[in-house]
């Protein structure tokens, strides 16, 4: 039965976890400080108390520990959720994620599944310091074997959680730290599949601008300036960078012709590179103009006070609009 | 927090009950396995040798692409898989294919990583032997995991989980031995410290008083035994794996031999030790000295190690044709649509190439 209740998106992550522990007994929880503390964004608040110390646990401070304990968890029957405090430390965790989650199915032609879930909050925008704001999605996008996930929406944190805990393989859940905090009405309980689905967010004819996670809300409020200047311009969030869903991005973007993406991530080699290079293999002769990306510098991701500047805001995107060669410009 | 750490500490030298010249030590503090035990065991050694050096000799005949022998470590690969119940689980690194054949993985399975069929070739639920681990010390946190997971719903599972010297310098040595010991997970620890780690002696791995004594900062006790004793290993193996079985949690085991042979066939030992060193082992040898203590009749035993050596080099002398497919079909549970499309690619690509011959 589909409840509604206003929730943060971290309060609609917990209640997914809740939801899907009190489901299915074989959902464990550990990671850093997700014990009584509740996690330092409070995403695991209240599951130590309500479920026990063996449902969810603090382990000691290693990612690559907190990881390989997970595969072999998974590997015996449990669907363990750990978490990475922050994107730049799951770094020691990349040969396990690399090496065994994404290849254990392929390596045992298919006899070991790893159905786990690694989340990590990520992206910036919350004025944190170094090692606090990396996007660090290419690197899970480029690996074979995983899915990768990020909402940008509580109800879609609820839904794609709890999709992905149900999941057969591991997911990396990709959690943007800055909309951790943003309330809206969500619908909780089943919900459709959004696991390789990406989805139109705003009716368009102009443009298409593509986005994901954090960017979602600069995209929409992109979108919302421009149409006050005139301009009808579409959003996708794809919610799902792996699988990628080449279908609704590319019945978008040949329904508008113009195309522009929006990521924090640096845009060298990068998730937005991928979306560019499919999408004009797939859609070149529906395109009116080059596809335009709207990218964080190649820079290490910068102190608080300058990532205003870093990160892809309202105007940036809209001067990437302008610069899709308008016939009447 | 305790001050007292003296019980986490290995004995001064390795545990020994049989001696290299198959005699049985005196004072050892331990009680030797009974016979049957230990003609098991000879009759498992023997096979192991016929194993390894069968598929030495198949790397030369060119049916394996290389083969990390643990030729003088069989008693090591024996003991660890013995020990072992039948709801129990193994994790071999890629040196110890004979261990995991031992548990009951068809050899030829065992080698199809090296045979370049796939990855894995065995379902490591059906012995509870999990894939070989290649990158060092990365399956150890998997062993924490697995036994946890039993722990937490009861069962009696214990995990043996094998590693190399060199493997105790990677991080994940260190996280997984103090992931076991926090969380008191049933697992064994064993280090066979075969002094190489490719050419890179035990003295620039460590500066530790043994292997043994990296347990006591984790809190978990540690005990060393000679590598080449089956009867030794037996003895503090199975202890160890019942103290954990009965809840006692983690145990850490160095077991003292040598890599006779190069790291694989590709290497060349003689780059880096002198053969001296390693002939002043011939004289330690685990089969010379169980058999010297025994003085029983091996034939039969020999007889199925030939038996086993034939099923290996049958199996490894047919040739499976690769299955282009099969590239795509586990990557994930459902191939998603781009891996539909490149399969769909390779085979039109494929079929191209046929009607073009």
């Amino acid at each position: 039965m589909t409840r509604h209740e206003k929730l943060s998106m971290a309060q609609a992550l917990n209640r997914a976890l809740r939801d899907a522990m009190t489901d299915d007994p074989s959902v464990v929880v550990f990671g850093e400080d997700v014990g009584p503390l509740g996690g330092v964004f409070r995403v695991t608040d209240g599951l130590t108390a309500e479920f026990g110390e063996d449902r969810c646990f603090d382990t000691p401070l290693a990612e690559s520990g907190i990881v390989g304990v997970a595969v072999g968890m998974a590997m015996n029957g449990m669907r363990p959720v750990v978490e990475m405090q922050f994107d730049a430390f799951a770094y020691p965790a990349f040969e396990q994620i690399v090496s065994h989650v994404a290849k254990m199915r392929n390596r045992t032609r298919g006899q070991v599944a790893l159905p786990m879930v690694i989340r990590i909050p990520y992206a910036g925008g919350i004025g944190g310091v170094e090692h606090h704001c990396d996007s660090s999605e290419a690197y899970y996008a480029h690996t074979p074997g995983l899915h990768v996930v990020t909402p940008s929406t509580a109800t879609d944190a609820y839904g794609l959680l709890r999709e992905a805990i149900a999941s057969p393989d591991p997911v990396v859940f990709l959690e943007p730290k800055k909309l951790y905090w943003s309330k809206e009405e969500v619908e909780l309980g089943p919900q459709p599949p959004a696991i390789g689905r990406a989805v139109v967010r705003r009716e368009g004819t102009d443009a298409t601008l593509i986005a994901y996670g954090p960017s979602v809300p600069v995209a929409l409020e992109a979108a919302e300036v421009a149409d006050r200047e005139g301009r009808s311009l579409q959003v996708v969030d794809l919610r799902s960078i792996v699988p990628f869903d080449d279908e609704t991005v590319c019945a978008a973007v040949r329904s508008t012709g113009r195309a522009v993406v929006v990521a924090e991530a640096a845009g060298f080699a990068s998730v937005s590179s991928e979306i560019v290079a499919r999408v004009t293999e797939r859609c070149f002769h529906s395109l009116a103009a080059p596809i335009r990306r709207v990218t964080g510098f190649d820079i290490p991701y910068p102190p608080p006070k300058y990532e205003h500047l870093h990160l892809p805001g309202v105007d940036r995107v809209l001067d990437a609009v302008d610069d899709l060669q308008w016939e009447d410009s | 927090m305790t001050g007292d750490a003296d019980h986490l500490l290995p004995s001064d030298t390795p545990v020994t009950l049989i001696d290299a010249h198959g005699h049985p030590v005196a004072d050892a503090g331990r009680a030797l396995p009974d016979d049957a035990a230990l003609r098991r065991a000879l009759a498992s050694l023997i096979t192991a040798r016929r194993l390894n050096d069968q598929a030495y000799a198949l790397v030369r005949q060119g049916r394996l692409a290389v083969y990390p022998s643990s030729h003088g470590q069989e008693a090591c690969q024996i003991a660890a898989a013995q020990v072992l119940d039948e709801g129990d689980w193994l994790f071999p690194t890629y040196r110890d294919t004979v261990a995991a054949v031992e548990r009951g993985v068809d050899p030829v399975e065992a080698l199809t990583l090296l045979k370049g069929d796939w990855h894995c070739g065995w379902d490591p639920y059906e012995h509870r032997v999990a894939p070989h681990a290649t990158p060092l010390a990365t399956q150890l946190p998997h062993a924490v995991g697995v036994a946890h997971a039993a722990r937490l719903r009861g069962e009696p599972t214990v995990v043996m989980a094998l590693c190399g010297d060199g493997g105790t310098s990677e991080g994940d040595f260190h996280e997984a031995l103090n992931f076991a010991a926090v969380l008191r997970a049933p697992v064994v620890f064993l280090i066979q410290n075969n002094e190489y780690a490719i050419s890179v002696p035990l003295a620039r791995q460590t500066a530790a008083p043994s292997l043994a004594h990296k347990g006591v900062g984790y809190g978990i006790p540690g005990e060393r035994v000679d590598g080449n004793d089956v009867a030794a290993l037996l003895s503090v193996l199975g202890e160890a794996v019942a103290r954990a079985r009965a809840g006692g949690g983690p145990q850490l085991v160095e077991a003292h031999t040598y890599r006779m042979q190069a790291h694989t066939n590709a290497d060349d030992a003689t780059r880096y030790r002198a053969s001296a060193d390693v002939e002043a082992w011939v004289g330690r040898d685990p089969i010379t000295r169980l058999s010297v203590y025994l003085q029983i009749d091996e034939s039969d035993f020999r007889a199925r190690a030939e038996r086993v050596a034939e099923h290996l080099r049958d199996g490894l002398n047919r040739d499976v044709e690769p299955d282009p497919a099969r590239l795509f079909a586990h990557v994930y549970d459902r191939p998603t649509t781009q891996l539909q499309e490149q399969a769909a690619r390779l085979a039109d690509e494929l079929s191209r190439e046929v009607a073009s011959r």
